[in-house]
């Protein structure tokens, strides 16, 4: 191999020298042997949960981890069987996966991409996992999702809510059935529209990077199309902890609705310096002063306590939810656990099942037979209604809840309440929509 | 100008913050010579003991109300507090209000206990070693003790607010003659500067004018001389590590309403507490509390949108930006002493 | 031998022994077995172990030589990852140009920031990386998206211009080729091995560096950041200007960081920000103390350590526990499941922060310390002052 024949052409033919020469180890490769990465051999399967075990999110990942646990239980068959009963796909019988009977290994992603990665390649190559599923970020699952692509196994992200996910970002091998910014901004703008009129002024504090950006992109198409206007979009780093500097000009600027595109530490820090400074107390343009929250988790809300009295926002879905899935899950979940679940274990949970029913529909283990049986694959009875796994993109389609903090919460998991449930027709959107444009999905890797 | 007052505000009350922080770690940084990577924790621990004042204080029994359920549709445990039950509704119910002021009263002994344990148990043995070693042992010692914290109160981060007559703001813009709204100030962050400037005080009128103090500079600034005259500096080190832990410790405590505290949110404030107490200059408290408030100040004009217009991003780097400068221009900081920890 | 003394090359030898024969060092239980949790020998991880090494002992040039430390040194190791996905997005995923830009990219960057900061010494030193390195970091996470791709991390994708690119080349990372991923799994009766080309290069290039890092330790110039950091002052008198040697050695170790920068982005082409925060770099920090700072093999040894805890401890889960204990009655079983979980899975950094407050309590020296512990007690014949523990103690590391 030498450095100085350093052309293109010249080191095409180097390579391609050098690459005949040593393709020799490549053929004791293990993956040449099977058909696919980490193919079962019929004594039992194994999916890997890589959530935040550490850090800000570890609560989350503690509760995605509880779903995830509970829906191996039901897939082999233990338990009460949860949503397995009211699932509109008959395919899974509590026998395991295939005859596999299931069991997981689990990960710490520390909300790193870095620490995500190394997680889960320690999941792919040392404990032979076919599926990767869990994470609580946008930065983790992305990263997560290319490597499962990589490699050759299939990703269930868990919460990721950035646009990117299934659009710049989307890959083959990688499935969302969490909602994302864009479906936020489309539930959330009517409901606010109703709620405090068309007339208004829209003040964004939006967390410095992705998630934060197409969040508030969102927020603000969605908004604008109905008439608000935007005063001002103030971008806040993400390791802020005092917002008392971003909160405090915002009641002199004009604007008369405070939005904070802010997730987890951020939300809880940024809407209880906005209480502090009673913007809802007070009144601009002779209207009263509104915050919004455009995503909520129940863990975080909890984290703001009484701060988000009547704050409205937006979910994938909540545990008061009417319908049966519903039941049948927050009471095998309840039972467990003690305490309802929240949002993001039931989409990890739903992930679980979807990927064990895809692989019973596709006979079959191998990456390529489950995205084909996921790919415009309808089904109900998960929590969400009638839902669709878009091929186009691997996003799932299905209704969007507004929520709003609870105004006398009877107990410590009624924080939240549902406004409405917004139909999944009105978050719809095409898959070259400008928002999620560029990336394509390229082809399923089986990783072989 | 009404925006440039605002942010002046802003800056005094989050340079409390840094400097109250800034001034226990110098106590144990700056003058005893230990790089204390604890000192977050220690902060946090002070947070902690708020909440679990108020976890104290609503410990309740719990009675069935057969008309409500819960999730499950089994009947709701409704929760009353003893201290409701034992003191009647309303008194019970202001006391609990009241936890985060009444926190000050429990931390302090807290604080200062774990203070001297840490001295006495830990830091001690540590005088005499590298400054490489005095990290690695604090520093593990603070993934410890959050640890330990995660174990019992969880992740999340924990609401803990202020007594209700200290909610809402304060309409500062009307009293200088601005519109309304045009400077408006949250009570409880008025409370926080006000506390914040009452205990730096103190601290400093300690060791300016009580013969303690007065031993403990000198130990300070020459501790074998100090030694050979027969007084026992060990003990009063031992003492001075207890204050900075009460002093971090109460920083804390009166921070858990500005923003809930979370088991790590020591290693947030860490980073920041020893570019504040650097930038002051080893071995100085005046300087320690004037870069907190020169740091507290410039964080919030950095964050105006006039600014942020004109350098994108210069909120993300303000902090080390001015500190990258100010060692520039002064090579011990502000007002550092020379040749501490500088070889 | 290799122009080393006796002594040195015999630890060298150490080293490459367990260097290439770590996929069975590293996986010593039976693949089906309880105890095959803590089998650390699969690809991904003895990577780490291996670029993790050449980043601590790098850093070890600077601190355990000079006594400065650098609170920053994770910027390098940061851009040096940026700069090699950017050679895959922009050339061909062939890791050779990929690693020399990174080592490039990474000493200029330590030349600017290094010229910066070493006009202070000690403390303000120290903070001034750290600063700089914040900065990197947060600049990174967000105004630089454009060039980091911020959060996500950036990572190659389909229609990147890659115009090296023939119609053949491989779309992983390889060497002219070879591929970093492929990995020949020997099997020997329920153990596995894993054979990674990936592992193999990290190993080889650490050796290398290894190697080099030894050199400089012998080397005159090495003699020269040792006059540094015992007395400072005392080598300005005599006239010796002490600020080059101290830049280079910044650089040096600079360019170490960057390598392992470009090493991880090669062995997985996804550079994120996080690498450059502050906990990154108090990482290599911890590494380089608890392994035992100024000697040659303790680098190694520390980043092997902390990896292995994050990446082995943390997955250790409690099915996994009542797996362990099942030969134990089923109330003894949850009783020994609920004293070991604390310190397991989501509890793994609870059991490092204990042993980092139990290593440097007990062995002042790091690691090496405890190794020399072990070695004395076989050979009692051995002279008491030839221990490195015992000289630090009059040479403060700072």
């Amino acid at each position: 191999m030498s450095n100085s024949n350093f052309t293109r052409r010249g080191l095409l033919k180097t390579s391609s020298l050098a690459g005949a020469g040593l393709a020799m180890p490549t053929i004791f490769t293990a993956s040449s042997v099977a058909a696919y990465t980490n193919e079962p051999d019929g004594s039992g399967v194994t999916l890997g949960f890589n959530v935040p075990q550490t850090g800000p999110y570890a609560e989350e990942g503690k509760d995605e981890l509880r779903a995830q646990e509970l829906a191996v239980e039901h897939l082999n068959g233990e338990g009460d069987g949860g949503m397995l009963n009211t699932f509109s796909s008959k395919a899974l019988q509590g026998g395991g996966i295939l005859g596999n009977k299931v069991s997981f290994v689990t990960g710490d992603t520390q909300t790193k991409s870095d620490a995500a990665r190394a997680s889960a390649k320690s999941m792919i190559e040392k404990d032979g996992a076919i599926m990767i599923n869990g994470g609580s970020s946008s930065g983790v699952a992305v990263a997560v999702q290319g490597l499962c692509q990589d490699a050759g196994v299939i990703f269930m992200a868990g919460l990721t809510h950035s646009n990117d996910t299934t659009g710049k970002d989307k890959k083959a091998n990688g499935f969302r059935h969490f909602f994302n910014a864009y479906m936020s901004g489309a539930a959330l703008a009517p409901v606010l529209k109703n709620a405090y009129g068309s007339d208004r002024r829209a003040y964004h504090l939006t967390a410095d990077y992705t998630w934060g950006w197409t969040q508030q992109e969102s927020m603000q198409a969605a908004t604008e199309s109905m008439g608000w206007e935007t005063a001002n979009n103030v971008l806040t780093p993400l390791a802020t902890t005092d917002f008392s500097s971003y909160i405090a000009p915002v009641l002199n600027s004009g604007a008369d609705v405070l939005v904070l595109n802010h997730y987890g530490g951020n939300m809880v820090n940024s809407l209880t310096s906005a209480i502090q400074f009673g913007l809802r107390d007070k009144q601009v343009n002779g209207k009263q002063f509104e915050i919004v929250v455009p995503l909520y988790s129940e863990l975080m809300a909890a984290g703001a306590g009484e701060n988000i009295k009547g704050v409205l926002g937006s979910m994938n879905w909540n545990w008061q939810l009417p319908d049966e899935g519903t039941k049948a899950f927050v009471k095998s979940f309840g039972e467990k656990y003690g305490r309802p679940p929240s949002n993001s274990a039931q989409t990890c949970y739903a992930q679980t099942l979807l990927y064990a029913d895809a692989a019973m529909r596709a006979g079959s283990f191998n990456p390529c037979a489950i995205v084909e049986a996921l790919e415009g694959f309808e089904f109900d009875g998960l929590g969400n209604g009638p839902t669709l796994y878009r091929a186009a993109d691997h996003q799932c389609f299905k209704d969007v809840l507004v929520v709003k903090g609870a105004e006398n919460p009877t107990n410590e998991y009624d924080t939240l309440e549902i406004v409405e449930v917004t139909p999944r027709a009105q978050v719809e959107y095409a898959p070259d929509h400008p928002m999620f444009a560029g990336g394509e999905l390229g082809k399923c890797n089986p990783g072989a | 100008m009404d925006a440039l007052i605002l942010q002046i505000l802003n800056g005094l009350d989050k340079g409390s913050a840094y400097a109250l922080i800034a001034l226990g770690l110098t106590l144990i940084f700056g003058t005893l010579g230990v790089v204390n990577f604890a000192h977050g924790a220690l902060f946090m621990i002070g947070s902690f003991c708020a909440v679990s004042l108020s976890k104290i204080l609503n410990l309740s029994y719990v009675t069935l109300d057969e008309t409500q359920t819960d999730f499950l549709g089994n009947p709701l445990k409704v929760k009353t507090p003893y201290v409701e039950s034992i003191f009647g509704a309303d008194l019970g119910a202001s006391i609990i209000d009241w936890a985060v002021p009444l926190a000050i009263l429990f931390s302090i002994p807290i604080m200062i206990a774990i203070g001297f344990i840490m001295e006495r148990g830990l830091i001690k043995h540590f005088y005499k070693r590298p400054h490489a070693d005095q990290i690695l042992v604090t520093f593990g010692l603070a993934i410890v003790l959050q640890e330990i914290v995660k174990h019992y109160f969880g992740a999340n981060p924990i609401p803990t607010p202020a007594p209700d007559v200290f909610k809402g703001s304060l309409d500062f813009g009307v009293l200088l003659g601005f519109d309304a709204n045009a400077i408006i100030y949250p009570y409880w962050r008025l409370v926080y500067f006000g506390f914040a400037a009452v205990v730096i005080s103190a601290v400093f009128a300690f060791l300016q004018f009580t013969t303690f103090g007065m031993v403990v500079r000198a130990g300070m600034a020459d501790r074998e001389t100090v030694g050979l005259l027969g007084i026992n500096i060990n003990k009063r080190f031992t003492i001075m590590f207890g204050i900075a832990a009460a002093v971090a410790g109460l920083a804390g405590v009166m921070y858990a309403p500005i923003n809930s505290p979370n088991y790590h949110m020591g290693m947030d404030f860490l980073v920041l507490s020893f570019v504040v107490v650097v930038v002051g200059g080893m071995g100085s408290l005046p300087g320690a509390v004037a870069a907190g408030f020169l740091l507290g100040i410039l964080e919030s004009f950095a964050s105006m949108n006039e600014i942020k217009a004109l350098i994108p991003g210069i909120d993300q780097i303000i902090i080390y930006v001015v500190a990258i400068i100010i060692l520039l221009v002064r090579p011990r900081g502000l007002m550092g002493k020379a040749g501490m920890m500088e070889d | 031998m290799f122009g080393l003394g006796k002594h040195d090359l015999k630890i060298l030898i150490i080293v490459a022994i367990l260097a290439l024969l770590a996929p069975f060092i590293l996986n010593p239980f039976p693949a089906d077995s309880a105890m095959a949790q803590f089998n650390a020998g699969y690809p991904d991880l003895m990577q780490r172990f291996a670029i993790y090494g050449i980043f601590a002992i790098g850093f070890n040039i600077l601190f355990g030589l000079t006594g400065y430390l650098s609170f920053g040194h994770a910027a390098f190791l940061g851009v040096g990852s940026y700069a090699a996905v950017w050679m895959f997005k922009l050339l061909s995923m062939n890791v050779l140009p990929a690693i020399l830009l990174s080592v490039i990219v990474a000493g200029l960057f330590a030349l600017l920031i290094g010229f910066i900061s070493l006009r202070r010494s000690g403390i303000y030193f120290s903070i001034l990386t750290l600063a700089f390195a914040q900065m990197s970091f947060n600049l990174a996470y967000s105004v630089l998206t454009p060039l980091t791709n911020g959060e996500t991390g950036l990572q190659v994708y389909n229609d990147d211009p890659q115009i090296l690119m023939g119609p053949n080349s491989s779309t992983v990372t390889n060497l002219f080729g070879l591929e970093m991923r492929s990995t020949y799994t020997l099997h020997i009766g329920s153990w596995n091995f894993d054979f990674a080309v990936g592992y193999y290069l990290c190993a080889l290039i650490m050796l290398a560096m290894f190697y080099l890092s030894i050199r400089i330790f012998r080397s005159p110039f090495g003699m020269m950041l040792r006059a540094v950091k015992s007395n400072q002052t005392r080598m300005n008198y005599t006239g010796l200007n002490a600020r080059p040697y101290t830049l280079a050695a910044f650089v040096i170790s600079g360019m170490y960081a960057g390598l392992a920068g470009g090493l991880l982005a090669s062995m997985d082409p996804l550079a994120g920000a996080e690498r450059m925060q502050w906990t990154a770099s108090g990482e290599v920090v911890l590494m380089t103390i608890l392994g035992g700072a100024g000697t040659l093999i303790g680098p190694v040894l520390g980043s092997g350590f902390i990896k292995y805890f994050e990446n082995i401890f943390s997955k250790i889960n409690e099915n996994v526990l009542h797996e362990w204990f099942s030969f134990l009655p089923q109330g003894l079983e949850n009783i020994m499941v609920w004293m070991v979980s604390p310190f397991v899975g989501s509890g793994w950094h609870l059991t490092l922060g204990m042993l980092f407050m139990l290593i440097v309590i007990f062995l002042p020296g790091g690691l090496v310390q405890g190794g020399q512990k072990i070695m004395h007690l076989f050979r009692r014949d051995r002279p008491e002052d030839d221990k490195p523990g015992a000289a630090r103690q009059s040479t403060p590391a700072e």
